[in-house]
């Protein structure tokens, strides 16, 4: 550790932030990867079905109980997936714009990673200055928002760039639909920033450690969150711009292969990255009740982002559980509820908290 | 050897200026998609100039606001009409008068107000954070902030009413 410790601040702190962002952005793959094999194993058991539970490499036959009971439980089975995405042929219709079909996909992808960068998802790990969180911004929710407002482009991109008519309304419709929540979901969460005072997420947990978690505070703010995020992030009962049973695959139907998978990425990194905003917001972080305060050591730093990622799971889990257990909204009922309930929902909620921090809380 | 920064402002300001020449004039394309995807990239190159300034909450407005939600919007309504390629007009006298005068008018404000503008020093400890931005803007400059928000508001009145179907 001399060596590091011996290095120009500037550097350490380049190596230091490099280093999160490959932990980060590994630990979100695999978790992507992983979500999607909960997906369909949660799925079967709603259904009454068993799963995936074939895939195996070789090697996992000759060691005994556990190879079985691994493959049982597919865990091979992502690994086969992203072979699979990989492989397949990549299939380009050729009436569709080419330079908007390259990039749609792209952009699809990468504002959620982009969103993850703001989030602590850990105190700090050895000594105090190791801040579990990549980039520390006074303004990290509206840094959030812009960007997770950005996400809209690569769905609508893929749409226009599909040129044919079920992946261009699922484009429109993805437009619409992102707008309307995108609105409801910024006004929930100004009335938790009323009662913190403050934009920064690493205040936010601060805050929840000392006077509660703010879903207790908020309790309708989250809930609207909730909604949005599902909305957002394209989930039934909000799947509008995919909805399969009427729009083929909606703006993705012309994809194929390792395109169509960074789609899919996109989807499951924004689930994470929104489960992710939850905890932070109304779950406290990587905080609970009874450990507040940020970790001294490397073993209570490992703790407090284990709490977090678990967190973070149990939201992934609801997420998946929702859109097994719900049909899809009409498409009149979601703007309905967008633009009528949410949203001066939303502002009354915000009204409320104004008067309650000015007069009572002062 | 030149600071990052200059080098980053170099960088955004040329992006800035670029994409915003191929929104307007982009010699290949003529879609009304790719120059509306060319202003989001002056948008953002913009938003990373603000950055430069430490103007942080400005940046993230600006990306949430304007490439986040006008030029979605902007999107939606050119996909909706299905607006095809547009052709090469021919030069319009009058509107390159009124273009050219609304042109020089601007750059004479931004001139005049660089001219007078006070030296950097004192921009730099304002930070861009978001309390001191609010606390000025409803105390020292409450009222022009105000008659903002209801000239939005008018504009707002007056689309819902000529968006009507039926106008009585």
């Amino acid at each position: 550790m001399d060596f590091f410790q011996n290095l120009d601040p500037a550097v350490q702190f380049f190596i230091f932030s490099a280093v999160k962002i490959g932990v980060v952005f590994g630990v979100t793959m695999s978790f992507v990867a992983y979500s999607v094999l909960v997906e369909r194993k949660v799925s079967a058991w709603i259904q009454d079905r068993v799963g995936p539970n074939r895939t195996s490499p070789p090697i996992a036959q000759f060691i005994p109980i556990l190879g079985p009971f691994l493959t049982r439980l597919g865990i091979f089975q992502p690994m086969a997936d992203g072979l699979k995405f990989l492989l397949k042929e990549d299939f380009t219709p050729n009436y569709v714009r080419l330079a908007y079909f390259w990039l749609a996909p792209a952009i699809a992808v990468i504002p959620a990673f982009l969103t993850l960068a703001v989030i602590p998802f850990g105190s700090t790990l050895g000594n105090p200055d190791n801040k579990m969180v990549i980039a520390d911004l006074d303004v990290g929710i509206l840094y959030t928002f812009g960007i997770v407002s950005l996400g809209v482009y690569g769905i609508v991109l893929a749409g226009y760039a599909a040129n044919s008519k079920y992946p261009f309304l699922g484009g429109i419709r993805s437009t619409a639909q992102m707008i309307s929540y995108e609105i409801a979901m910024g006004m929930s969460v100004v009335s938790v920033f009323l009662l913190v005072g403050d934009l920064n997420l690493s205040k936010v947990i601060e805050y929840q450690a000392h006077g509660g978690w703010l879903v207790f505070k908020q309790p309708l703010a989250f809930f609207i969150f909730l909604v949005a995020a599902f909305a957002e992030t394209n989930r039934l009962p909000f799947d509008l711009p995919e909805s399969e049973s009427e729009l083929v695959g909606g703006y993705h139907t012309e994809y194929s292969s390792m395109k169509f998978a960074l789609f899919f990425l996109g989807e499951y990194a924004n689930m994470i990255a929104s489960s992710a905003m939850m905890v932070t917001l109304f779950f406290g972080g990587w905080t609970l009740p009874f450990l507040g305060e940020p970790a001294s050591g490397l073993l209570g730093g490992l703790l407090h982002i284990g709490i977090f990622v678990a967190k973070m799971a149990a939201f992934m889990i609801l997420f998946i559980w929702v859109r097994w257990m719900f049909p899809r909204f009409r498409y009149d009922q979601l703007m309905d509820l967008g633009w009528r309930r949410f949203i001066p929902l939303a502002l009354a909620n915000i009204l409320v908290t104004a008067l309650v921090v000015a007069f009572v809380n002062r | 050897m030149p600071e990052l920064t200059d080098i980053l402002f170099y960088a955004f300001a040329g992006l800035t200026l670029l994409c915003g020449f191929l929104c307007v004039a982009n010699p290949f394309s003529r879609n009304p998609v790719t120059s509306a995807m060319f202003l989001v990239l002056t948008i953002i190159s913009m938003a990373g100039l603000y950055v430069l300034l430490h103007a942080f909450f400005l940046a993230a407005i600006q990306v949430l606001v304007y490439a986040g939600a006008v030029m979605v919007l902007f999107l939606f309504v050119i996909m909706l009409l299905d607006i095809r390629e547009e052709e090469r007009r021919k030069l319009n006298g009058a509107a390159v008068g009124v273009g050219a005068i609304a042109v020089g008018t601007l750059a004479g404000i931004l001139t005049r107000a660089l001219w007078h503008a006070e030296p950097l020093a004192k921009v730099a400890t304002s930070e861009g954070a978001t309390r001191p931005l609010g606390k000025i803007l409803f105390t020292q400059y409450l009222l022009p902030f105000e008659v903002l928000s209801i000239l939005l508001l008018v504009a707002m009145v007056g689309v819902i009413l000529l968006s009507r179907k039926e106008l009585k």
